[in-house]
Formats: C-alpha cells, structure tokens, sequence
C-alpha cells in the first residue's frame, strides 16, 4: 500500500502547548527519534528510485529495507498541474497534493542512501525532475496484472537516461511469468536485469537493491573500458 | 475546534502562501537542494524567529535531509526550499550537497553502495 504510513510520527510528538496568535505554529514539530538521528559524520546522501503503479508494493520494499520508517513528503500540484486536476477529479484546482514514501539506509559512517517510492503513471511525472537528478538509478517495480503502466515508466526512464532494473512483486494471485516472455512483453533490452522479489522481506528487497548496484557497477566498468 | 491554527486547512495554498511570504523556490534554487542534500545547523535558534525557521533549526541539531525535514513539518519540499534558502542566506544551517550527478555514478561510490547493503 502506498498511503499506509501517512503519520510516522503520531504519538512520538514532545507535545509543547500551542501558544496563542501563533496560528501557523500550533502544530508541534515531531522529529526523529534519538536512535533515528544520523551521526554528524554522515556528510553524503545519495538515492534510489523505486517506481510502479499504485499498490504494487514500493512503500512496502522501502520499509523492508530502510532503518527507519517510511516517512511521507508531499508535493503541490500547483501551475504544473493545471489541466491534471481533472482527471483527478479534484474539485479546488490549486491544492492536489502528491505523496511520496521514502526510507533511508546508513552505509557507513558517511554515505547515507535514500530510497523514494514514486507513482508510476504518467500525470505524476512532473515529480520525477527533482526526484531522478543526481540519482544513481532506479527499481521499476512491477505487477504482472497490470503490465501497462510498467511499459510507461520503462519509456520514460529510458528517455532520460536512467538506468534501471525490474522487479517482479510476487503476489500470491498473480499470473507466474517466464522471465524472458515478460522481457519481451516489456520490450526490455537483453542487459536490463529482471528479478523476482517478496517485497515484504528484507532480505529480498535487500536483493533487488544489489541487482541494481550490480547492474550499475557493470556500466561503470562498461564505461570506463570505452 | 480549538486554537486560531484550526482554521488554516493544512494543505491550503493560503497558509503555504503565507509561510513563505509568497515566494516561490526560484530564490532557493541558488543554494541547488536537493531531495537528500543534508542540513545541518549551525546554532540553536534565537527566539522571535519564525516558527517555521526554528522548527527546521530544531530539526537540524544532527543531520536531517531536505526529504525528511518536509516530512517532519508536514510542508511541501518546495516551501521547505524557500525557507532553507532563507537560513542558508543568513548562514544558520550549512547544506552538505550530495554527490553530484554525473552521466554515469562513480565506480567507487557504488562499490562503497554495495559493501553498505551487503552489511544489512
């Protein structure tokens, strides 16, 4: 679900009274919790993108991973949006609000790694400017009942030049693919690595991360040879 | 129904509007932020601030990315620019940029990726 963890913070707030005519204030700030603060050596973020449509398990492998959990940002809808709105079916079309979960994962005392869950279709990419600058590459996650956003995303990435890796949410109900017919299906180029993942388990989620710094260390290496 | 605060919807471009005196993040883009650029303050906050701005000095005691800090708040990345941009101006809080883009990422950094997931 991408929309489950919209208060990561409820009942953690050192709840100071509000004080009056501080109207835009009276809304305690929550941080994070003492044993969620990065050591001050952390001194370099990076991050990973992790796509696909609604409900194919991006917050869901993010918080498998992550050490703390998902938080939610949101971002307005405002000149960009206009002409989306309806197909939002948003009545007051200067306030839509898009959610993005994402985690965050200590590597060493230095480099952090963020990972962003993003929605997949295609009125939500004018989040993916800020989103897929400077990142190192991203996860398209897929569902194999609803392969057509997939074909989307996997478009659009390769237009801007992000390299990229599928993987397969396995849910219970879904239809078994063979690996190369969903290749075809998703008329991936032959060095794209598909994996199949439980995005609920850490250890899976984990794997689908190292595929893609696999896949990217091989282009850099790949590059580097040229 | 309490509280002046309760009238302000949360996400209502007029209370955005007025958090950031009606600026948009063109003025911050100088100081180029991104979604995980870390900030760090450099102080606690002097009283009389702006709530917002101490809110973020607070916040910022360790480490804290762009992303997070709009999550903590509750504000839209492109508000909490505008107000990073503001605390960067006066040099309150410092930004450690992160690493920057490049065609293609760096061998090293993502064998240093590799060896911090292996740990996991």
């Amino acid at each position: 679900m991408d929309f489950n963890s919209s208060d990561p913070a409820a009942g953690q707030a050192l709840a100071e009274q509000p004080v009056a005519g501080q109207a835009l204030a009276a809304e305690p700030v929550a941080g994070p919790r003492s044993e969620d603060a990065l050591p001050d050596s952390a001194t370099a973020a990076v991050k990973v993108v992790i796509v696909g449509g609604f409900g194919v398990g991006k917050t869901t492998l993010v918080g498998a991973v992550s050490e703390i959990r998902p938080l939610t940002t949101e971002e307005t809808m405002t000149q960009a949006g206009v002409g989306v709105d309806d197909t939002l079916g948003i009545e007051r079309k200067t306030s839509t609000t898009v959610a993005m979960d994402f985690g965050r994962i200590s590597l060493n005392e230095e480099l952090v790694l963020y990972l962003f869950g993003t929605p997949g279709q295609q009125r939500f990419w004018f989040l993916w400017n800020g989103l897929f600058d400077g990142a190192l590459g991203a996860v398209v996650l897929v569902d194999t009942r609803r392969l057509e956003v997939s074909f989307d995303v996997i478009g659009r990435l390769e237009e801007r030049g992000v390299p990229f890796v599928v993987a397969i949410n396995s849910f219970p109900e879904a239809p078994k693919h063979d690996v190369e017919e969903l290749r075809e299906a998703l008329d991936l180029p032959p060095e794209v690595p598909i994996v199949d993942c439980d995005a609920r388990l850490r250890t899976s989620s984990r794997d689908v991360l190292m595929t893609l710094m696999h896949y990217l260390h091989h282009l850099a290496v790949t590059s580097e040879a040229s | 129904m309490s509280g002046a605060g309760q009238d302000w919807e949360d996400e209502s471009p007029e209370r955005l509007y007025v958090i950031t005196g009606g600026r948009s993040g063109a003025a911050a883009q100088t100081f180029s932020l991104d979604l995980v650029t870390l900030i760090v303050a450099k102080a606690a906050p002097r009283p009389g601030i702006q709530p917002e701005h101490a809110a973020i000095m607070r916040l910022c005691h360790s480490p804290l990315s762009v992303a997070e800090l709009s999550a903590y708040l509750k504000l839209p990345v492109s508000v909490v620019t505008v107000l990073l941009g503001d605390l960067l101006a006066d040099g309150r809080v410092v930004a450690r940029a992160p690493v920057p883009p490049a065609e293609l990422p760096d061998r090293s950094l993502i064998e240093a990726v590799i060896h911090g997931l292996q740990q996991l």
